[in-house]
């Protein structure tokens, strides 16, 4: 059975019957939406009980050159593609049901753009032809930018322009990209791109030309600015859309293209990532201090946890890799969430002002206990996802460069400031008006939409293998490609003398400095 | 067989032309003059479909005809289908149009055709005179069409602008040619390609001569900075006009663009590649840039048409068979864009009657007529070049090819231009989609019009992507035939 081609391109039938099928209610486009999305999700389980931990290499691969001469429709699945899948099909049945009510206007066309949303997220990841991702990962743009411009806030059209103009700009330079790689390998497929011995200037080149549009896409600083507004503007579902899963765009990116097509190059750039992840983790985080928006807030917090994951993949081991994949995972989760946690309150009071908000632990308690654990998980409390990730990621970086960890472990302290910070100000102290304490505590829906994604954040804290599993035979491979490339020389011992630039040194001082790379131990959790 | 009727043969869709043409406006001056307009249309439209099944028995090889001035080859038979059928659609989206504002004079289908037959001669030019009388029974049909609305200033005003700016295109088109005839000794391509590969030091007025060539070319396809006419033309126009304007004389022009630079002057390539750069990445830059300001749908399509013109000139800068098959594909999904995205605009009407023009009749449009919204909307990205739908492919295919050949900073430019673009084709669907709906439209027009614009919407969209395999291989069969004796 084309398990995938049918996961893709169900969500796009059932949009257009959205649309195109007359007598269309809101109830009915409701209704249509949340079956299809839970189909999705059940068939996404099906496919995980189906996949082989253990092999190495695409399952589930299909092929038909239906695009020819340009583009194969070639789709497969590694575990790495599979768990942010599965994220996916997880997220959307819970952004339909959060959208039951707070969306009024044009239900139909608003479910259609989410079903068409997921099944391009869906094809963005089991696509095996670099085209066909490229197609995916473009395509995505339009009806978020229609998400974010109909049904967005008060300054919803600047938000939506940006967020297609910023994006379009950074995936071009890309596709210029791929289509020398492509001119120079002969062949379209991913795996033997990622197989391809690009020549160290060409890999150069290229990988700033796909950091361009993986950069954007994170969002890594400083070219991050188009996603505080896109959150902000952007309907509840569609800000748990786009942190949840369009983020993870980025660095599926980098593990899928960047590290295994350019390892010389990731290599040598590795304190360009590092370095910009390290500005990204405190700045981004001092302003999320400062911040009187809700949303605003988890915005910056996400560009920080992106941070993390940047630093954890290019810390170009297998303990910082995995720990970026779980961290992708679990921020998939937990800022989902969060936003989710906003949306309830916001959908009260109208207004995502923190100042308007507070004591409700009094007024709201299962609400006040919920977003309390959210707001641990997002921190990293040990037995959430969150802690597994920062801890594995900062166990990878440590090998490769301990200056970076020491900064990327202020970021925690400070996520842990100005995360605990916001519920104190949101569920203690006392109310700050008598429509805030008038607020009604959280209905069955709500807690139906949160209680899931609770349950994924302690499994995934608690018992991280069954995630990591899967993913284990994919990072294996990316980490066989980076072996023994020579990297860019970084400070990594905590000395008062930093380290030098390696031309500068003598042969023995170089040794020294060098780590090295291959050969990780497979003893970590 | 005689010689000239062997010929005629050979030239089986023009010979069909010229005797329908003469047929139509003799039908039109004694058959019911102005009221007979929509059955001489049909009538019309029979004709470019006759003359298009002359083509069915396209010959595997090239064909000359009289003694040389005419070529058959799978080159001209590829553009002559788009142009065919462009020419057709352009017909047919006038009626309601027409018989709205009351200039339905039976001219106008008569006038189309002769311009067609005019740009089958252009792609099936093999001489610099048989190119040149093709361009100018072309170009005085389309002077005449842009004054159609002889009883608004602004149509004449668009009238005599293009005939003035376009007989100075023709007369510097005139000077190049007897420039290189002076150096090369002969008007006819496949000898100019002779004369001038076996010159071993070329003299400089040969050059000149190639730059005021395609100067004067570059006007007809509107390339920067040839393009000072398109904004003013296309708004002053008649908008059934202005949408003919877009679609089939750009094809022909672009296809002897591209005969006359590789078959003529394949030779110099060096020195025409460089040239045809410039125009592309200015046609990309202005169009893209000159648009944003725009508030008249029509200007701003024009824009939209320069850009295209420039983006599809990347693939003829690459120079190479894979760029042309890439230029040839661009078109022909080109053609579709923008025919859709004029007869959208033609489809609505405001409330007081008069045809919508302004940027801002549009707003709240997805919320009174969803269908036009969204087939317009698909026009759009499409036209921005977004992936999933097919307007991505032909850029992609036009930098690929550029690529391909080395032109990689050429990719770059027109990448970055066409995010540029992307942002005023944005506008379009903001002010249909996010703004509150404002002067109230109606929707008028025929159901051959709702017809057209649902086939035009549905091969722009994703689903069209099924017809790469066919469509690419058509054009690539269309390039190798041009590169047969030149390559």
């Amino acid at each position: 059975m084309p398990i995938l081609s049918i996961m893709i391109l169900a969500p796009v039938l059932s949009a257009v019957l959205l649309v195109a099928l007359p007598g269309m209610d809101a109830r009915r486009a409701r209704i249509i939406a949340l079956v299809t999305t839970v189909v999705e999700f059940a068939l996404g389980l099906i496919m995980w009980s189906g996949y082989e931990n253990a092999a190495a290499g695409f399952q589930f691969v299909e092929k038909l050159p239906l695009f020819a001469p340009y583009l194969d429709w070639h789709l497969g699945i590694d575990g790495i593609a599979l768990m942010l899948i599965l994220l996916s099909v997880f997220l959307m049945p819970l952004c339909i049901l959060a959208s039951w009510e707070s969306v009024k206007t044009r239900v139909p066309e608003y479910m259609a753009a989410f079903l068409i949303m997921e099944s391009l997220m869906i094809g963005t990841f089991a696509a095996r032809d670099i085209f066909l991702f490229y197609l995916f990962f473009e395509a995505g743009l339009i009806p978020m930018f229609l998400i974010i411009g109909i049904w967005g806030g008060a300054r919803r059209i600047y938000a939506s322009y940006k967020f297609f103009l910023y994006t379009l700009l950074g995936s071009v330079l890309m596709l210029v990209g791929m289509l020398y790689m492509v001119g120079e390998a002969g062949s379209t497929d991913i795996g033997v791109l990622s197989r391809w011995n690009f020549t160290p200037e060409a890999q150069f080149w290229l990988f700033l030309a796909f950091f361009a549009s993986f950069a954007v896409k994170m969002p890594m600083w400083p070219v991050h600015t188009w996603l505080p507004d896109a959150h902000v503007e952007a309907p509840t579902a569609g800000s748990v859309i786009l942190a949840g899963v369009l983020l993870k765009l980025g660095g599926y990116g980098f593990v899928r293209f960047s590290l295994p097509m350019f390892p010389d190059a990731s290599a040598q750039l590795i304190w360009l990532v590092l370095a910009l992840s390290m500005v990204a983790v405190v700045y981004t985080s001092l302003v999320a201090l400062v911040q009187n928006d809700m949303k605003k807030l988890i915005a910056y917090s996400s560009v920080a946890h992106m941070a993390f994951v940047t630093a954890g993949l290019f810390a170009l081991n297998t303990q910082g890799i995995e720990g970026s994949l779980v961290m992708m995972l679990s921020h998939g989760l937990v800022s989902g969430a969060l936003f989710l946690c906003v949306g309830v309150v916001y959908d009260r009071l109208h207004t995502r002002e923190i100042g308007r908000y507070g004591g409700l632990a009094d007024t709201m308690p299962r609400y006040a206990l919920l977003l309390l654990f959210f707001t641990m998980a997002s921190v990293g409390l040990p037995a959430t996802s969150g802690f597994v990730a920062e801890f594995l990621v900062l166990l990878g970086l440590y090998q490769t460069s301990t200056w970076a960890t020491f900064v990327m472990t202020t970021g925690i302290i400070l996520g842990a400031a100005y995360m605990l910070w916001l519920y104190r100000r949101i569920a203690f102290g006392s109310a700050a008006g008598d429509d805030t304490r008038a607020m009604p505590d959280l209905s069955v829906r709500e807690i139906a939409i949160l209680l899931p994604i609770t349950a994924a954040v302690l499994w995934m804290g608690i018992y991280p293998k069954s995630f990591q599993a899967p993913m284990k035979p994919a990072i294996a491979s990316i980490v066989a490609r980076l072996d023994g490339r020579e990297m860019a020389t970084l400070p990594t011992r905590m000395t008062l003398t930093p380290g030098l630039p390696v031309n500068l040194l003598p042969p023995a001082a170089k040794a020294a400095f060098d780590m090295p790379m291959a050969a990780e131990p497979e003893t970590h959790r | 067989m005689n010689p000239t009727f062997a010929s005629i043969a050979i030239a089986g869709p023009e010979a069909v032309l010229t005797a329908g043409s003469l047929l139509a406006l003799m039908l039109g001056t004694y058959g019911g003059g102005d009221r007979a307009l929509k059955g001489l249309t049909w009538v019309c439209v029979l004709i470019l479909g006759i003359a298009g099944l002359t083509l069915l028995d396209d010959p595997a090889t090239r064909q000359y005809a009289f003694d040389g001035l005419y070529v058959a080859d799978g080159f001209s038979a590829f553009l002559k289908v788009l142009i065919l059928g462009s020419a057709a659609a352009s017909m047919l989206l006038a009626l309601p149009y027409l018989a709205d504002v009351k200039t339905g004079r039976f001219e106008y289908p008569v006038l189309l055709m002769l311009a067609t037959l005019g740009m089958c001669m252009m792609v099936s030019a093999n001489d610099m005179l048989s190119l040149y009388i093709g361009l100018e029974l072309t170009s005085l049909a389309s002077y005449v069409l842009a004054a159609f609305h002889r009883g608004e200033a602004r149509s004449s005003e668009a009238g005599l602008k293009y005939f003035v700016l376009g007989a100075l295109a023709s007369g510097i088109l005139l000077y190049g040619i007897t420039l290189v005839y002076g150096f090369a000794g002969s008007t006819g391509f496949p000898v100019m390609h002779a004369v001038l590969g076996a010159q071993a030091e070329r003299s400089l007025g040969v050059l000149v001569g190639l730059v005021f060539i395609v100067a004067g070319l570059a006007f007809k396809i509107s390339a920067v900075p040839f393009h000072m006419w398109t904004p003013d033309v296309y708004e002053g126009a008649p908008t059934p006009v202005a949408a003919f304007f877009s679609a089939a004389p750009k094809a022909a022009a672009l296809g002897l663009l591209v005969r006359v630079l590789v078959g003529a002057f394949g030779p110099m390539q060096v020195d025409w590649q460089q040239i045809v750069i410039f125009l592309s990445v200015a046609s990309m830059g202005l169009g893209a840039v000159g648009a944003i300001g725009q508030t008249n749908v029509k200007r701003l399509l024009a824009y939209s048409s320069i850009a295209n013109i420039g983006f599809a000139l990347v693939g003829l800068a690459a120079a190479t068979p894979q760029g042309i098959e890439a230029l040839l594909f661009y078109t022909a999904v080109y053609l579709a864009m923008t025919l859709g995205s004029f007869l959208v605009v033609l489809q609505l009407r405001r409330a007081d009657g008069a045809p919508v023009e302004l940027l801002s009749d549009l707003s709240g449009l997805s919320k009174v007529r969803p269908g036009l919204a969204a087939a317009l909307a698909i026009f759009m990205f499409s036209l921005a070049g977004i992936p999933p739908l097919l307007g991505f492919w032909p850029k992609f295919a036009v930098f690929q090819a550029a690529v391909g050949a080395g032109l990689v900073p050429l990719a770059i430019i027109g990448f970055i231009t066409s995010v540029v673009a992307a942002y005023y084709y944005l506008r379009l669907v903001k002010v249909m989609y996010f703004d509150d709906a404002g002067v109230a439209v109606v929707s008028d027009g025929g159901r051959t019009n709702g017809a057209m614009i649902a086939a035009a919407a549905l091969f722009c969209s994703p689903i069209g992507m099924l017809a790469i395999t066919p469509l690419v291989a058509a054009a690539g069969r269309a390039a190798a035939a041009l590169y047969v004796i030149t390559g």
